[in-house]
């Protein structure tokens, strides 16, 4: 291109068009973008920011339901909650834990299958993985009562395997009933927010290049390995979106452990609901919530940094 | 063809493959790329070149046949077993790890530690040293494309599989690579096995040319043979132009006298593909480059033994180098004739008479039973 020499252009050509760049465009114009997004922050701001806010008021109140509560600052009230419920803190986190890594351990096989070997099928597994949520969630749940019902056939067949007897001496279980246990506050969040765990890992998967298998193979990698090296890797922002949708609700849940659970398998959750809606004590209620609030965005902000998706996304 | 003279590192297809249901992607084949040459597959898109290429990697599985490669049978070896690495029509690099990486994966593959002076080296030999730390999408396409090169050349592969590199690049880029590639397969010595559509990257690059059509291969030979003896009228439209005249063979000689187009041309028998009965029918084939054009005024100058056809200009484009005309006569309604710009004859414009003329010599013959058009629609249209 370099070679051509192009012809000298008349000089008053190049003013009329550059006249035309140069004008600045409208100020209407400018602003439509922001036009656009006012209802997304005014939604925002009235239903989170405020509330938000709000809580964080009621927090530091004291005082009662009869008297009224009063702003004083009183910060003990994040250190007796602490104090208090830590235990359905940490059970909180080791369920939602544990209910997370169950369900990337089942739901990425599965999102594998849809994107890489379910052909025409693909759409309807997809529809079968979303076909929960045409039920109420806690339809669902309660459900998952009658499954796990103490003589029904679960209970019947992990008894006669043998598996309770090994699951109760961990404590997971009771060594003939698998309803008000761990296991099945467990099983329901797993239950539960499978799909928040498929659906991201199915999107982060089907953009992986399929070519992008045939090269690792081509050079010299077993099916094992272009799994490990290339699919795994790639298929991280899937791991880290499914894991976070999946940990962050299931953390703050409380329908699985006041249905499936007993008193000894409470959650945060269940604790800040009962605050909330039971004993009333709203100053508690609402540090609970900032405490898991807390909590949780630590972790995830950590968990986000270790992963290092950044750049892959 | 026997054991001992396909030894070394030579791939050689015996009876090879494959359909698709109903859908024959490759008649069965046979075919044998001695070690250390450039060959390239030529043809359409659909032509089942890409399909070869991959039952040669191993991405597909051959219906029936063998591979071999160097006399070892490897029909049945999955690709990560194959001594054979593949540059992708969409190079394939991986987007997550940094170029560095992307090269040194078949080396770590294998268990090799120290990969830090292969990969220096081999990035040197493609000319993006500096680009060791990147990523793949922070390189242009010609960079990518010389990593997916670098990434597969390393594992100094006995054979080299090339499919449509080049496809992605621009003319001039293009144009570029294509002696790049031609220089490294000149200085590492591996085969290299190359697909493409482009009839001139193929006549470029290549020593050996393998032209096919309908999941068959027409024709192989090396780049100017095909150009000059082409056996099949795909062949002869495919690879540049021809002007296929069509005539009855009036006598046999040492020089066949065919006529046609209510004129006498004679054609060299050695050069008839054909079988040369007489009363026979024939294609006679002519490059348009090897043609002159005489005005019609002048038909007495031109020298006795050349073939001659009348006719007139119906169309002429200035190309620079060269001008194109296009004669309408009655040995064919469009024949295509090259002329380079030397002395430009003026009276030589859209609706002069005149007389093409040509050394016998340059003639072909084809067989008259096949389709005069095949392989004429270029390959942009057909894709």
């Amino acid at each position: 291109m370099s070679l051509t020499e192009a012809p000298p252009a008349p000089p008053a050509q190049p003013e009329e068009p550059r006249k035309l760049t140069l004008r600045k465009p409208s100020t209407r114009k400018r602003l439509i973008p922001y036009w656009l997004l006012l209802p997304g922050i005014l939604w925002l701001l009235v239903f989170f920011a405020l509330p938000l806010v709000y809580q964080a008021s009621t927090s530091v109140q004291t005082g009662s339901l009869e008297q009224g509560f009063e702003v004083t600052w009183h910060f003990q009230t994040y250190v007796d909650a602490l104090r208090d419920y830590y235990p359905q803190f940490i059970r909180s986190l080791l369920y939602a834990g544990t209910a997370t890594i169950l369900c990337l351990l089942l739901g990425y096989p599965l999102a594998y299958l849809i994107a890489f070997k379910a052909g025409r099928w693909r759409n309807l597994v997809l529809v079968l993985v979303i076909a929960p949520f045409f039920t109420s969630f806690l339809i669902r749940t309660l459900a998952w009562k009658t499954i796990l019902a103490d003589g029904g056939a679960v209970v019947d067949v992990l008894n006669t395997l043998h598996v309770l007897d090994v699951t109760s001496w961990l404590g997971w279980t009771e060594s003939n009933r698998v309803l008000a246990t761990p296991m099945a506050v467990v099983c329901g969040l797993t239950y539960n927010f499978l799909p928040f765990m498929i659906l991201p890992l199915y999107t982060s998967l089907e953009r992986i290049d399929g070519r992008l298998h045939e090269a690792a193979g081509d050079l010299y990698a077993t099916p094992a390995t272009t799994f490990r090296k290339v699919t795994f890797p790639l298929s991280m922002p899937g791991v880290v979106s499914g894991t976070l949708l999946t940990f962050i609700p299931a953390s703050g849940d409380y329908v699985n452990a006041e249905l499936l659970g007993s008193t000894d398998t409470k959650m945060v959750g269940s604790v800040i609901q009962s605050q909330f809606l039971r004993v009333l004590d709203y100053p508690t209620a609402a540090a609970l919530s900032f405490i898991l609030m807390a909590i949780v965005l630590l972790m995830v902000t950590f968990y986000i940094r270790r992963s290092g998706t950044e750049d892959l996304v | 063809m026997t054991q001992q003279q396909t030894a070394g590192g030579d791939v050689r297809l015996v009876g090879i493959s494959k359909t698709y249901g109903s859908f024959t992607a490759v008649q069965p084949l046979d075919l044998t790329v001695p070690q250390g040459s450039f060959f390239a597959l030529l043809g359409a898109s659909g032509c089942g070149k890409t399909t070869t290429l991959r039952m040669i990697a191993g991405l597909e599985e051959a219906t029936t046949g063998t591979v071999y490669l160097g006399g070892k049978d490897i029909t049945d070896l999955p690709p990560y077993k194959r001594p054979v690495n593949t540059v992708f029509q969409s190079y394939a690099l991986f987007p997550h790890l940094d170029i560095t990486e992307n090269v040194a994966f078949g080396l770590r593959r294998r268990g090799i530690k120290s990969v830090k002076k292969q990969v220096d080296d081999m990035l040197e030999l493609v000319q993006l040293g500096d680009f060791a730390r990147r990523k793949p999408h922070q390189l242009s396409g010609g960079q990518q494309q010389r990593v997916a090169v670098a990434r597969a050349l390393i594992n100094h592969p006995q054979v080299l599989l090339l499919d449509e590199p080049l496809g992605a690049l621009d003319l001039k880029l293009r144009r570029q690579m294509q002696l790049e590639l031609k220089r490294i397969q000149t200085e590492v010595g591996i085969t290299f096995v190359h697909v493409t559509h482009d009839q001139e990257e193929a006549m470029t690059m290549a020593d050996t040319v393998a032209v096919m059509n309908g999941g068959r291969v027409e024709q192989l030979g090396a780049p100017a043979d095909l150009y000059e003896n082409p056996r099949t009228t795909f062949v002869a439209n495919f690879l540049g132009t021809s002007n296929l005249i069509a005539g009855e063979i009036v006598s046999t000689g040492e020089d066949l006298v065919v006529a046609a187009g209510g004129g006498k041309l004679t054609l060299p028998r050695e050069r008839c593909s054909a079988p040369t009965t007489s009363g026979g029918r024939l294609l006679l084939g002519i490059r348009p480059e090897k043609i002159s054009l005489a005005h019609a005024d002048d038909a007495d100058d031109i020298a006795a033994g050349c073939n001659r056809v009348t006719g007139r200009i119906t169309d002429s484009s200035f190309i620079g180098v060269s001008t194109q005309y296009v004669v309408e006569s009655p040995a064919g309604t469009a024949l295509q004739v090259y002329e380079q710009n030397i002395e430009r004859d003026s009276r030589l414009t859209p609706g002069a008479e005149v007389v093409l003329h040509w050394n016998p010599a340059h003639t072909f013959g084809l067989d008259a039973a096949q389709d005069i058009d095949a392989g004429a629609t270029s390959v942009e249209d057909a894709e």
